[in-house]
């Protein structure tokens, strides 16, 4: 289980199957074709990072990148800042947190981040913005 | 109407230019109508380096004029034409070709000549001076024929001669009157010593010569008849016996002049004419005449500051001492170099192994440096000369300045001691409180500071200082230096470059593991993973896309094409020198129509195709590699390309075979993984069409192999490259540059071009020919032997991806879908593909 979908309210039915894991490549991120329930297709990029001491984590972020307007985040290199676990857009090299979505650089810019899990041995997602369910909480 | 000031500047030499130059920076000269006469046929040129034109006999390399500075600035120049007379009357001047000027001001800068002592034959052919391009153009005529050379007067501009001569393979002599050489500048002590290493160099020296006739040889053209009733034979003779200022001009104006010629100026460079000013070597101030460059740039500013009212600097001497490499041996002079002062003491150190003599002259209570002589080894050069020009307390026991430390460390100067207006770079007047303004300006490495401030870019000697007072202010600043390339590894690219190489570390989580400085709980960053991919590959070459090295990669490695602003990638294949057949530019041509990419030649001369989209790189890369293509590497930082003009073969000009060596070397160092990007370019002529003096590494042909360029660049900030060597062989050549790329590789800060690399380089030019030629580190069998093996394990990275079925998966956009992203959406221009703007974006989706 990943630490991101304990919190996750989503309904069962909300889960979307993606891929196996084996897709991904340890500490790279892929990118994922779902649909919205207007029917609108959306590109979700997930990232499968495990630390040093070998633990396993996803997470999932818009793949568009809100500085170059170009579907590529999904294509960034991951590391960690100030303790914080980012990707880097491979255009312009803006970071980005990846449980939050929050961009490093610039404070009012963020990604919509998503509920991400693994199940079994296939990477499952949520729908609905995890920033969006953050707020409502608040 | 013109309400403009008429000026007119007599002498287009090195002062004159910086006399013009000054004027363009006190922002007025748009006040002035001005007019330039230079008696040469070409513009000002660096006399001082002078010797380099022997290297490439091409006037470029030390030529002083920016591209267009007089016409943009609207100066007239008058080149090959000499003043012959000044009206102070009707104040007109007039000029061998006729032309008349009417004038307001006049500064004069007609500079000195060589003078040559009326020996008895001294007006025979093949006696030459040392002065002009038109003398060197001589000298190499005469030396064709010639197998012995001899240089009358043993100073500082004998010496250059003497250089000039030994180059040109001349069996070389020196001949001075005085019983030591340099006789001005240096000590008996100096003088021995400097005649030691400089008869090592295989020159022969003979001082207390004087010489009494030169009439016909037995063997040779000439034959030298001293007073003490020796002879030499000799074919050549080139007088550097001092120098007179050229005043006829001012003599036959009425100006005033000194008793033994000069004319006479103030401290605003006024001459005894209130609307004429003299600078340089035909300027007598306090009855001297200074023969060097910096009092000269001096006397132009005051000049300007004087005539345009925007400075107040004048000039009120100079400090003669000097710093220069004579023949590869440093010798410097400060102050009282001879100890003449009353009462003054002195202190020495000889060491006759490393064959270096360095001398202190201090006053009577051990309290101030009043001179200095330092052979061999003038590092200590830029401290003792803040020293005495500041009148700074010495330490208690000053002998400690110039012996070798037993520890290591430096017992020169503290920068913090120095005063803000201590002059730290002689040649271009920057002081202390210059490099601290551009500091707190936001310089913040040395070759910010050298192209905000100059300093450091004259002579060079005064680099170390200019380093030291750069550093001190950025740590007073709490800049603290911090050099870690990361905040997960506290250490530089160079250090690392050394822990992976000397460890053997093929991965980065093994890297991660042994050096992490968050103490093994970091992922790395998209700092440090290039970083260490880009050394992997310099010191292991395994391919990029490797399992334990893909994650690393920047985008542009990891697609191995260059993605565009959409998301897109370009297609760059390999095209060796830009020599392609017309059947692959078929193939090029097919698979951009196949695949709709739009198609450009690019300044290095390659193809480029843009627009492909991840999923698409795969396919038009088969069909490339069937072709024969390789990949061009255009996306890494890495050896990009080896531009080049078609050379002999084709050329009527060309006299090597660039094409040919283009390719070998393209070939060569192709996939060179690198701190940043690498171009190489050769052309065939001195015409230099392949633009070789605008890349890392630039060769041009000449008559007798090779000359070799290096760490030039074009884009942001372009600069020239620089001459690291001449008249190479293949062989030789393809040695200097395995050696300097791999030396660059080893040393270079991340995305650090070469030309920063070696501007921030303590030596600069010198040190790093010292290293590649002269293996001063004793490291250039293992470059040799490091470039071999990336050589030898060079593969093409797209033949090898698309022959394995696992790596070809990564490149669809999505992981569950074959669909393609619809964001990149592509319109028509110019009957080409081109990314469609957010507005056309928008427009397509309402339809």
């Amino acid at each position: 289980m990943t630490q991101t979908n304990k919190n996750t309210t989503a309904n069962k039915d909300d889960w979307l199957s993606i891929c196996q894991l084996d897709d991904i490549l340890p500490n790279m991120g892929c990118c994922a074709l779902v649909n919205t329930a207007d029917e609108q297709a959306k590109q979700i990029a997930i990232f499968r990072i495990i630390s040093p001491t070998g633990e396993e984590q996803l997470f999932a972020v818009d793949n568009y990148c809100p500085f170059s307007h170009a579907n590529i985040i999904s294509r960034g290199i991951v590391g960690d800042l100030n303790n914080k676990i980012v990707v880097a857009s491979p255009l312009y090299k803006q970071h980005f947190e990846l449980s939050s979505g929050q961009c490093l650089e610039d404070e009012s810019v963020f990604l919509n981040s998503y509920a991400v899990r693994l199940n079994g041995s296939t990477v499952e997602l949520a729908l609905s913005p995890l920033a969006k369910q953050q707020q409502k909480k608040a | 109407m013109s309400t403009k000031i008429k000026l007119v500047v007599i002498g287009n030499g090195p002062v004159g230019h910086k006399f013009l130059e000054s004027l363009v920076d006190s922002g007025k000269s748009e006040d002035y109508e001005v007019t330039v006469f230079g008696e040469e046929p070409i513009p000002a040129y660096d006399r001082v380096h002078l010797t380099s034109w022997f290297k490439t006999q091409d006037v470029k390399d030390i030529n002083m004029v920016s591209d267009g500075f007089y016409p943009n600035n609207n100066f007239t120049l008058h080149t090959g034409d000499k003043v012959t007379k000044i009206d102070r009357f009707k104040k007109v001047v007039v000029s061998e070709n006729g032309v008349s000027v009417c004038y307001d001001k006049i500064i004069l800068a007609t500079g000195s000549f060589p003078f040559v002592p009326p020996v008895p034959g001294h007006q025979r052919d093949n006696i030459f001076v040392y002065r002009t391009i038109e003398d060197l153009e001589k000298i190499t005529a005469a030396a064709k024929t010639g197998k012995v050379g001899a240089v009358i007067g043993g100073g500082l501009l004998g010496l250059e001669a003497a250089k000039a001569l030994k180059n040109l393979d001349l069996e070389t002599h020196v001949i001075e009157f005085a019983p030591r050489l340099m006789a001005v500048q240096i000590d008996d002590g100096g003088g021995q010593m400097l005649r030691k290493k400089i008869q090592d160099l295989g020159v022969s020296v003979h001082t207390q010569k004087n010489t009494q006739n030169i009439g016909d040889g037995d063997s040779t053209v000439h034959k030298m008849s001293f007073a003490d009733g020796e002879e030499l034979e000799t074919d050549i003779i080139v007088f550097s016996a001092g120098i007179r200022p050229r005043d006829e001009l001012a003599r036959q104006a009425g100006l005033g002049m000194g008793a033994r010629g000069g004319v006479v100026i103030n401290n605003n460079c006024l001459t005894s004419d209130a609307d004429i000013y003299a600078i340089g070597e035909v300027a007598l101030w306090d009855n001297k005449i200074y023969g060097l460059i910096a009092p000269g740039n001096a006397m132009a500013q005051a000049a300007v500051d004087h005539l345009t009212q925007t400075g107040t600097s004048e000039f009120a001497g100079a400090d003669m001492s000097t710093k220069l490499k004579l023949m590869g041996v440093d010798v410097a002079s400060i102050g009282d170099a001879h100890g003449t002062t009353p009462n003054c003491r002195s202190y020495t150190y000889v060491n006759d192994r490393e064959e270096v003599y360095k001398k202190i002259v201090v006053s009577e209570d051990d309290k101030y440096l009043l001179g200095a002589v330092l052979i061999g080894d003038a590092a200590e050069y830029g401290s003792l000369l803040q020293f005495m020009l500041n009148k700074m307390e010495l330490p208690s026991e000053p002998e400690g300045l110039i012996l070798p430390s037993v520890d290591g460390s430096s017992t020169g100067i503290g920068v913090d001691a120095l005063p803000d207006s201590a002059v730290l770079c002689s040649c271009m007047n920057v002081s202390k409180a210059d490099v601290i303004d551009a500091v707190q300006a936001g310089a913040c490495d040395m070759a910010a500071i050298k192209s905000c401030t100059k300093a450091a870019t004259g002579c060079g000697g005064c680099t170390a200082l200019v380093t030291q007072v750069l550093n001190n202010e950025l740590e007073k600043n709490g800049v603290e230096v911090n050099t870690d390339l990361c905040q997960h590894f506290a250490y530089t690219r160079q250090d690392l470059y050394n822990i992976i190489r000397v460890e053997k570390i093929k991965s980065f989580e093994e890297l991660l593991a042994k050096h992490d400085s968050t103490s093994g709980m970091g992922l790395g960053c998209d700092i440090c993973k290039p970083t260490a991919a880009s050394i992997f590959a310099s010191c292991w070459n395994e391919h990029i896309i490797d399992k334990k090295l893909h994650g690393l990669q920047d985008t542009n490695d990891y697609y191995m094409g260059n993605m565009q602003k959409d998301g897109t990638y370009s297609v760059v294949p390999r095209v060796a020198g830009g020599e392609i057949t017309p059947e692959k530019l078929i193939v090029l041509g097919k698979v951009a129509k196949e695949f709709n990419l739009y198609t450009k030649i690019t300044g290095g001369q390659r193809v480029d195709l843009f627009g492909a989209r991840s999923e698409q790189l795969p396919a038009i890369w088969k069909i490339l590699v069937d072709a024969g293509f390789e990949t061009g590497h255009a996306y890494g930082k890495s050896l990009r390309t080896v531009k080049s003009c078609v050379g002999s073969t084709w050329c009527r000009y060309g006299v090597q075979d660039s094409m040919a060596m283009a390719i070998l070397l393209e070939n060569r160092y192709k996939g060179l993984r690198s701190p940043h990007k690498l171009k190489m370019a050769v052309s065939g002529c001195t015409r230099e069409c392949a633009e070789a003096q605008s890349k890392d590494l630039g060769i041009i042909a000449t008559e007798n192999g090779w000359n070799m360029y290096v760490c030039g660049n074009g884009g942001m900030k372009p600069r020239h490259a620089d001459l690291f060597a001449a008249d190479l062989d293949d062989v030789t050549l393809i040695k200097y540059i395995d050696r300097l790329f791999m030396f660059y590789i080893r040393t270079a800060d991340r995305l650090q071009r070469t030309s920063v690399w070696m501007d921030n380089m303590e030596g600069g030019l010198e040190y790093l020919k010292s290293v590649i030629i002269d293996d001063k580190l004793g490291l250039n069998s293992e470059l040799e032997r490091e470039m071999a093996n990336v050589i030898d394990s060079y593969q093409c990275e797209w033949k090898t991806t698309i022959e394995d079925p696992e790596k070809l998966k990564r490149f669809t956009h999505f992981v569950n879908s074959k669909a393609q992203d619809d964001n990149i959406i592509f319109t028509t221009e110019r009957q080409q593909i081109r990314p469609a703007l957010a507005s056309e974006k928008l427009a397509t989706e309402t339809v």
